[in-house]
């Protein structure tokens, strides 16, 4: 990327604020490393987006307009939106009562809140299944309707809110709650006005996450969803049907399609994160 | 804490840690438990069914194999980047730290597509040279060694950057004015100050590599007994309506990445306190 205007900013610059220089070896360390996270990742995904539009922008146009993958980004964009309204309650709920609720069994809590980031996607999708499938236990079934698309959306996004609100909770100082008690403000008012606002930077950058996440999940939903066509079918699983079906431009139009929602949502938390930073 | 006055009323606070409870269990516990249930119905006949099934023996060795691989790269490659970033200057720094997240957002499906289309030997920008060299990447374990170090490459350099940043460098500059070289202050000052990071930032690696499943799905051609991964088996095993072996595969898979959990949630309050 930048490795050839490397060694002409050798021996410059020295800054009082702990930055080093960038001498011979660790200019030819950083060139190997962008050489290596190029062929990894920019370069392919820089592929994808020219063989989208391989056929032209009239090619690109026709793929992603086309019914069934309008259909599949429609499914995918409504659900995502849905699981992440949930997970904006839900993840708040769950970080204010890992915070500042105490009772047994609170740090098994905490360490299940992690299991769905740590289970193999496809395993996720077969746990779901064995609750919330055709031999469900309490006669609930899903399997191939659209809610098991939120279903599984739901668990694959659980961790997000609550793992980035719960440090910014525990921070919070108790005096400026004092204060609004003192002042004669309810709970639910210095919720409102003195809690909630500290908290929002972080559940809008969990929110983006979950959002994202959403937008991409593929190996939770294959057993559980179906995968049929034009009703339970997300972009991911469309994309890979055009890969299977030897379309690879088509396949390049819906997956650039996904990458621009990426590269969005890295922007926004980009910006969440500076705007927090200046704050604190 | 908070002190007494600042406590909710008590069906508030009841309320709250019971919708809590209740959606954690419905949503993760107890699918959960049920899976655990399924491949013990039998006692240890499902499990050693499926440890004895050569396909699945074949590919939990090939899961283990490409999941080392990628941990290897990403410990390398991560533990340098983060050091970059956090101590030196140079242009495109920002861009580079936003992008080095770029791979948490983007589907594995779209993981897999970017390395066949750089990768294939037929029409791949760099496959057709590697292909020429004798080297095959798509289809083979190399490219799902890339797949998997693509999808876990932020998870090292997130928890190693913040300690990094937090502590300093005046230690090192400390040693480097004392004539030690960059490698004795790397060894003797920078890494055992972020150790703790590494160690968490490889077991998340390791839980992730373990269960990719859609990235390798593209780039490996799911061919048993060649290319098929342990993530690979359980679809085709489900699908195959050979639910005992599936259910006992996921198990194993499932087991794997609680261990690692269970190993980080051990390890972090110790180190912070």
């Amino acid at each position: 990327m930048t490795t050839s205007t490397v060694p002409a900013r050798t021996a410059r610059r020295r800054r009082a604020g702990g930055t080093g220089s960038l001498s011979g070896p660790t200019g030819l360390g950083l060139g190997v490393a962008v050489l290596w996270f190029s062929l990894l990742v920019l370069i392919p995904l820089g592929l994808v987006v020219t063989t989208a539009f391989s056929d032209g922008f009239a090619g690109f146009w026709d793929t992603i307009t086309s019914p069934q993958t309008l259909s599949a980004v429609e499914l995918t964009v409504v659900q995502s939106v849905l699981v992440t309204l949930l997970n904006v309650v839900m993840g708040t709920v769950i970080a204010w009562v890992l915070v500042r609720d105490r009772f047994p069994g609170k740090a098994v809590l905490d360490v299940v809140i992690d299991i769905p980031f740590a289970l193999p996607t496809i395993v996720a999708g077969l746990v779901l299944l064995a609750l919330y499938g055709p031999q469900s236990p309490i006669g609930v079934n899903v399997a191939n309707t659209r809610s098991s698309v939120f279903l599984a959306l739901a668990f694959v996004t659980l961790p997000f809110i609550v793992r980035t609100v719960q440090p910014v909770l525990e921070e919070l100082e108790a005096d400026v709650e004092e204060a609004a008690a003192s002042l004669g403000a309810g709970r639910l008012t210095t919720f409102r006005r003195i809690i909630l606002p500290s908290l929002v930077p972080s559940i809008a950058a969990g929110a983006a996450l979950s959002f994202a996440r959403g937008i991409s999940e593929y190996g939770s939903l294959v057993l559980l969803s179906g995968n049929l066509p034009n009703r339970t079918e997300v972009v991911s699983v469309r994309v890979l049907t055009y890969i299977e079906n030897g379309d690879p431009a088509a396949a390049a139009a819906a997956a650039t399609l996904m990458l621009v929602v990426a590269l969005a949502v890295i922007v926004a938390l980009d910006v969440i994160q500076r705007r927090v930073a200046r704050r604190g | 804490m908070a002190s007494a006055r600042l406590r909710e009323p008590a069906p508030v606070r009841w309320g709250l840690r019971l919708l809590a409870v209740v959606y954690v269990f419905l949503l993760v516990l107890w699918p959960v438990s049920l899976v655990v249930k399924y491949t013990f119905a039998d006692g240890l006949t499902a499990l050693s069914t499926a440890l004895t099934d050569p396909d699945v023996t074949h590919a939990l060795w090939l899961t283990a194999e490409v999941a080392l691989s990628a941990v290897l790269i990403n410990l390398v490659f991560g533990v340098w980047i983060s050091i970059l970033l956090v101590r030196y200057e140079f242009p495109g720094k920002r861009a580079l730290s936003a992008l080095i997240d770029l791979p948490l957002s983007v589907s594995p499906v779209v993981v897999g597509l970017a390395l066949v289309l750089a990768y294939n030997p037929r029409t791949g920008l760099f496959g057709t040279h590697l292909d020429a060299a004798g080297i095959q990447v798509i289809f083979a374990t190399p490219g799902m060694v890339l797949a998997t170090a693509f999808v876990a490459l932020p998870l090292v350099i997130r928890e190693v950057v913040p300690v990094l940043a937090e502590i300093g460098d005046e230690q090192e500059q400390a040693s480097r004015s004392l004539g030690a070289n960059a490698v004795q202050t790397f060894r003797r000052i920078t890494l055992p100050s972020i150790k703790w990071a590494v160690v968490y930032g490889v077991v998340l690696t390791l839980a992730r590599s373990l269960g990719e499943f859609g990235a390798v799905k593209v780039v490996s051609g799911n061919i048993v007994r060649q290319t098929q991964t342990a993530t690979l088996v359980v679809e085709s095993k489900y699908q195959g309506f050979d639910q005992d072996t599936a259910y006992a595969t996921a198990f194993l898979l499932a087991t794997a990445s609680v261990i690692c959990i269970v190993v980080v949630s051990l390890l972090r309050p110790k180190d912070e306190s």
